[in-house]
């Protein structure tokens, strides 16, 4: 066997539907950390989103009201961590941590009636000839609704940051945010605001997976998924259409991992040498490419972290 | 009245023989009582009942010792317990807490049920899927991979692609010859048969075991089988409009247009058996059950989604192992790098099965390191 | 009478009482050590009531869950195995603690844990089966050295390109779990085995073993050399000058700058420091309680021990004290969990708040509520 019996359309439409709970959960903690806030919850806030929704679409019947529950429920998660860090002005690391830790203990404990459930299913929009087209026809235009929501939801953002009032509003809050004070912005309420939405796209991330991806669900489903959508944020230098294609290479690193197994592709040829493909070397790559273009960026003297990314804001009166 | 010596006899006569009805009646009371007192069945689980696969088949098993025995039985679990020092920690307990017989439910837990018998020698341990035994220590396990065999007979037929795969979980001997036993099937129906595998490297990972069964589905496969515990490759081969296998559980309600049968892990006889064996005081260790699919233990979910000729062939294949004239490692046989394994006529033992580390000739997908 | 009357009432008796938080100018001493009394009374609290959410008498269930490992009949196994379970902790949120003081946040421990496992269990394997009494401290020092050197790979490229080193080390925990994924099935398998993945287990092997010193107390090295070093580090803060550095660092990073402390090579002592313990409790673990080299092998220590650092706030004594509370929930938890058939995810989400309520009563011993009596306007 070998790796011609990989179809490049169907691994891209694969890649695509693996990168988009990561790309919502990223999308969402990139606004977050425009703020001024690191909120390492993700992960917490991905599996609530993937439990609420699950619940909720199970019980009503309908997966939109599932939709609409996991922002809610990834939300209401953010909102302690929210309370946590802009009221009680504690540590932001300790804090996101309790809540990627009491997020998989919580979920798993309301979750436990509905393991070995299937929900139900999550229609696709019929594009109708857009899907006869070939290879860009099975590649893009066959996925689901969430699949375009989120791409459409980081094309929103980006927009925002960078057109709007608000965005500028927002970024000058992460930049510095006493100055952002100084001139009268309210600095509390944009962070409680930007984590309320980030909490809400990882609870969506997080609802994909356990509605349209697998669709089941497990305790602790969403395997580091929120990891490695902080990754990504760094990864796309704090932009927004950096996103995509962050999520993508790391979807993509998964499906292809995978597809080489299934395809029975155990090395790779290089003229001279070859490389033994084991699949645990596949599986490290993307955290090794992430590690290697935090490097790279940050050689470089401009880094775009934002400048009050982590600290406390308080006014001292 | 006067105390003659006759009246005395009498006295104590009358009194002795009260006393011996009063302390026959005294023991026997309390035999009653000490056998009234239930056995205790503790269960050690790998994952949740709620897998759907592995250890929801024990759970029926347990549940089945409960509706067997009613109140003379007691039984109790603990769930999702890790392989590890975790399970030391587990098993101590149960053993600690005057459980007489406890089973440990997954390979990983086989060192850790020896060091705890080791302290609890009057505990009966029954240890499911490794090799290590003890005085006090059992182990057990089924014949799967006859239900496999037919299963590969049944995707040799169905597949249109010729390409059949298989979501494996880790390379160890019972899943290795899980997968040859499969392959052999489908060769015997269809030479040009070929057998795609990935590991997932889990036995419980719904998310993965989808991705894998889809990154299979796209590289050309038709057929689906799995050796990991929930329905998740056979939920994506339905979502597919393919047909496939489901594991250690009839997974039916999940995919009901692509389950084609399914093997059904039946641990209710032997555990019954066992449980019987603790109470009569016949229990012994260094047990090692191999259920075989002619006792019932290793069952398979009804045939269905295939014509009727592939229906036929595969409760031929079925009945012939399961009155024995048929086996599917029978010689000649040779490895993939061309080694001949057995013989002509020959049969592979227990040992050979224990401890399979190769794949069959045929097989083109290389074998994990 | 509309809907807004009672907001707006509400509003007129809370506003001339408006609170504010004014920043202390040194952190309290008293809350400082009563905030974690608190917590944990709090978590008590709403752990009972999630109890009674679950349908369990919440009552029963702290009792099995606090006082029955350490008090109850089956104690005297128990109260070991709260040795056993608390020294990786203890180890790994020592060296954590020193960092999170200077503000060098090493979220990686996990993986220097495995990787410290790894180097000393293979160094163990390279000398099966010959038995010498030089092998375990052989082993000790391959798993110090392995923590340290995969945390010297953050602080390596912290100091040399400035990459965060929450991220860096956080990544590199995922890689170490692959690399341990990959030797538990290739070159540390067992060749006695079976084939199962998982290498040979150390507790059969004499000299690699670390077990009980003395019976019955689930003192093992680790549990030894974790309370060892706690000491050391309570006389290392108080007394030597890395402790000093490490607090101003934390509290004011230019002020360092300006008395001499060079950063960079606190970073390096930092999480060198810290990649060593964690190493070393991984070596203490594989060679232990756990035995072998196996896929998932790694539980979370890693992870949990910044919960204890927190808990402990950052102080060595504080972390012995945190790191035993928090082994008490882990075995708490599995004894509810098989006498109360507690779901295991309790004992996270009861954690998870232990952490919370902590956090938030910090803000008490950090800054002091200012209440302004206003008069109406």
């Amino acid at each position: 066997m070998d790796a011609s019996s990989i179809s490049p359309t169907l691994l891209i439409a694969s890649l695509i539907v693996a990168s988009t709970p990561i790309m919502l959960a990223a999308i969402g903690e990139l606004v977050v950390e425009r703020a001024g806030v690191l909120n390492l919850g993700v992960e917490g806030m991905m599996i609530t989103g993937a439990i609420c929704g699950f619940i909720v679409a199970y019980e009503t019947g309908s997966p939109t009201y599932g939709v609409i529950a996991s922002i809610l429920g990834g939300a209401a998660l953010s909102l302690i961590f929210a309370i946590l860090t802009q009221f009680f002005l504690a540590n932001q690391v300790a804090s996101g941590l309790a809540l990627t830790l009491f997020g998989l203990g919580f979920s798993a404990l309301i979750g436990k009636g509905y393991t070995g459930i299937t929900p139900p299913d999550l229609s696709s929009p019929n594009l109708g000839f857009l899907t006869e087209i070939p290879f860009l026809g099975t590649m893009l235009f066959k996925h689901d609704y969430l699949v375009y929501l989120a791409v459409a939801v980081v094309l929103l953002v980006s927009i925002f940051l960078r057109y709007t009032r608000q965005g500028l509003i927002l970024r000058a809050v992460g930049e510095d945010h006493s100055s952002a004070h100084a001139l009268g912005y309210k600095v509390i309420r944009v962070r409680v605001l930007a984590i309320l939405f980030g909490g809400g796209c990882a609870g969506l991330g997080g609802a994909y997976i356990s509605l349209i991806r697998v669709p089941q669900w497990a305790e602790g489903m969403t395997h580091g998924a929120g990891w490695i959508a902080l990754a990504i944020v760094v990864f796309a230098s704090w932009k927004p259409l950096r996103i995509l294609f962050g999520a993508w290479l790391f979807g993509g690193l998964t499906v292809l991992q995978l597809n080489l197994q299934a395809a029975g592709v155990t090395k790779i040829n290089l003229i001279l040498f070859e490389i033994p493909l084991q699949v645990q070397y596949l599986t490290m790559a993307p955290y090794l490419i992430t590690i290697l273009v935090l490097v790279l960026m940050s050689a470089r003297a401009l880094s775009n972290a934002p400048g009050s990314l982590g600290k406390s804001f308080h006014v001292s009166s | 009245m006067i105390l003659t010596k006759g009246r005395i006899m009498k006295v104590f006569k009358i009194l002795s023989l009260g006393m011996a009805l009063l302390t026959g009646i005294i023991i026997a009371i309390s035999g009653t009582t000490v056998t009234a007192e239930p056995v205790k069945v503790g269960f050690i689980y790998i994952g949740p009942p709620g897998d759907h696969g592995w250890t929801y088949r024990h759970d029926i098993g347990r549940k089945d010792i409960e509706a067997h025995f009613g109140d003379a039985v007691e039984t109790t679990f603990q769930e999702n317990v890790p392989e590890g020092p975790d399970a030391v920690r587990a098993i101590t307990q149960m053993a600690l807490s005057g459980h007489d017989l406890i089973f440990t439910t997954s390979y990983g837990y086989m060192d850790q049920t020896l060091a705890v018998a080791k302290k609890f020698p009057n505990v009966k341990f029954e240890h499911a899927t490794g090799w290590k035994t003890a005085d006090n220590v059992s182990n057990y396990g089924l014949k799967l991979y006859q239900s496999r065999h037919v299963q590969g007979v049944i995707a040799g037929l169905m597949t249109k692609t010729n390409k059949i795969c298989y979501v494996a979980s880790f390379p160890i001997p019972e899943v290795i010859r899980e997968i040859n036993t499969f392959y052999l099937g489908a060769k015997t129906q269809n030479p040009n048969a070929e057998l795609q595998i990935v590991w997932v490297y889990t036995w419980y990972d719904p998310g993965k075991e989808a991705d894998a069964a889809q990154a299979m589905i796209d590289n050309g496969c038709d057929v689906i089988t799995q050796h990991t515990d929930s329905p998740a490759p056979l939920v994506t081969a339905e979502k597919a409009g393919l047909v496939g296998f489901g594991q250690a559980s009839d997974q039916t309600p999940f995919a009901p247009n692509a389950q084609l049968t399914g093997t059904i892990d039946n641990w209710s006889p032997y555990y019954i058996d066992r449980v019987q064996a603790v109470i009569d005081g016949t229990w012994e260790g260094h047990g090692t059950y191999f259920g075989d699919i002619s006792e019932g233990a290793v069952g398979m979910a009804p045939f269905a989604n295939m014509p009727q000729n592939v229906m036929d062939i595969a409760m031929d294949v079925r009945a012939k192992i399961t009155n024995g004239t048929y086996f599917a490692f029978t010689g000649p046989l040779k490895d993939q790098s061309g080694t001949l394994r057995l013989k002509d006529g020959e049969v592979a033992d227990r040992a050979m099965l224990d401890t399979m580390d190769w794949y069959v000739e045929g097989i083109t997908a290389k074998y994990p390191d | 009478m509309n809907w807004r009357t009672v907001p707006r009432i509400i509003w007129l008796i809370i506003d001339p009482f408006s609170v504010s938080l004014e920043k202390r100018s040194e952190p309290s001493k008293i809350w400082t050590a009563l905030t974690p009394v608190l917590a944990v009374i709090f978590t008590m609290i709403a752990g009972g009531l999630l109890f009674m959410m679950l349908g369990k008498d919440p009552f029963l269930a702290l009792k099995v869950m606090f006082w029955d490992p350490i008090f109850g009949e089956m104690s005297f196994y128990f109260r070991p195995q709260l040795l056993v379970k608390a020294a990786p902790l203890i180890l790994i949120a020592l060296g954590l603690s020193i960092g999170f003081r200077a503000g060098i946040w090493n979220i990686g421990a996990e993986g220097q844990y495995i990787i410290g496992a790894i180097c000393g269990a293979s160094v163990a394997l390279a000398f099966y089966p010959y038995e010498s009494v030089f092998i375990f401290p052989l082993m000790i020092l391959a798993g110090g050295i392995g923590g340290w050197v995969w945390a010297m790979i953050p602080a390596l490229l912290r100091t040399k390109f400035n990459t965060n080193e929450i991220l860096v080390s956080l990544m590199l925990v995922y890689v170490a779990e692959q690399i341990l994924n990959s030797l538990a099935i290739g070159l540390l398998r067992n060749p006695e085995g079976n084939g199962f993945p998982g290498s040979r287990n150390l507790q059969d092997y004499a000299s690699a073993s670390n077990l009980e010193i003395w019976t019955g107390t689930g003192a093992h090295w680790g549990v030894i050399l974790a309370l060892g070093f706690a000491v050391g580090f309570y006389i290392l803060m108080n007394q030597h000058l890395l402790g000093f550095q490490t607090k101003l660092t934390g509290q004011s990073p230019r002020a360092a700058k300006f008395s001499g402390i060079s950063p960079n090579l606190l970073i390096v002592i930092c999480l060198g420091l810290s990649g060593m313990l964690a190493g070393l409790a991984g070596l203490f673990e594989v060679s232990g309680p756990s035995g072998q080299i196996t896929i998932g092998f790694n539980v979370g220590y890693g992870f949990t021990a910044i919960i204890v650092a927190f808990l402990g706030r950052l102080h060595p004594i504080g972390i012995v004290l945190a790191g035993l509370l928090m082994a008490l929930t882990y075995i708490g938890g599995e004894l509810a969990q098989m006498q109360l058939a507690l779901p295991a995810a309790a004992i996270q989400a009861f954690q998870g708040m232990l952490l919370f309520f902590l956090l938030a009563l910090d803000v008490l011993s950090n800054y002091r509520f200012n209440f302004k009596f206003r008069k109406a306007s």
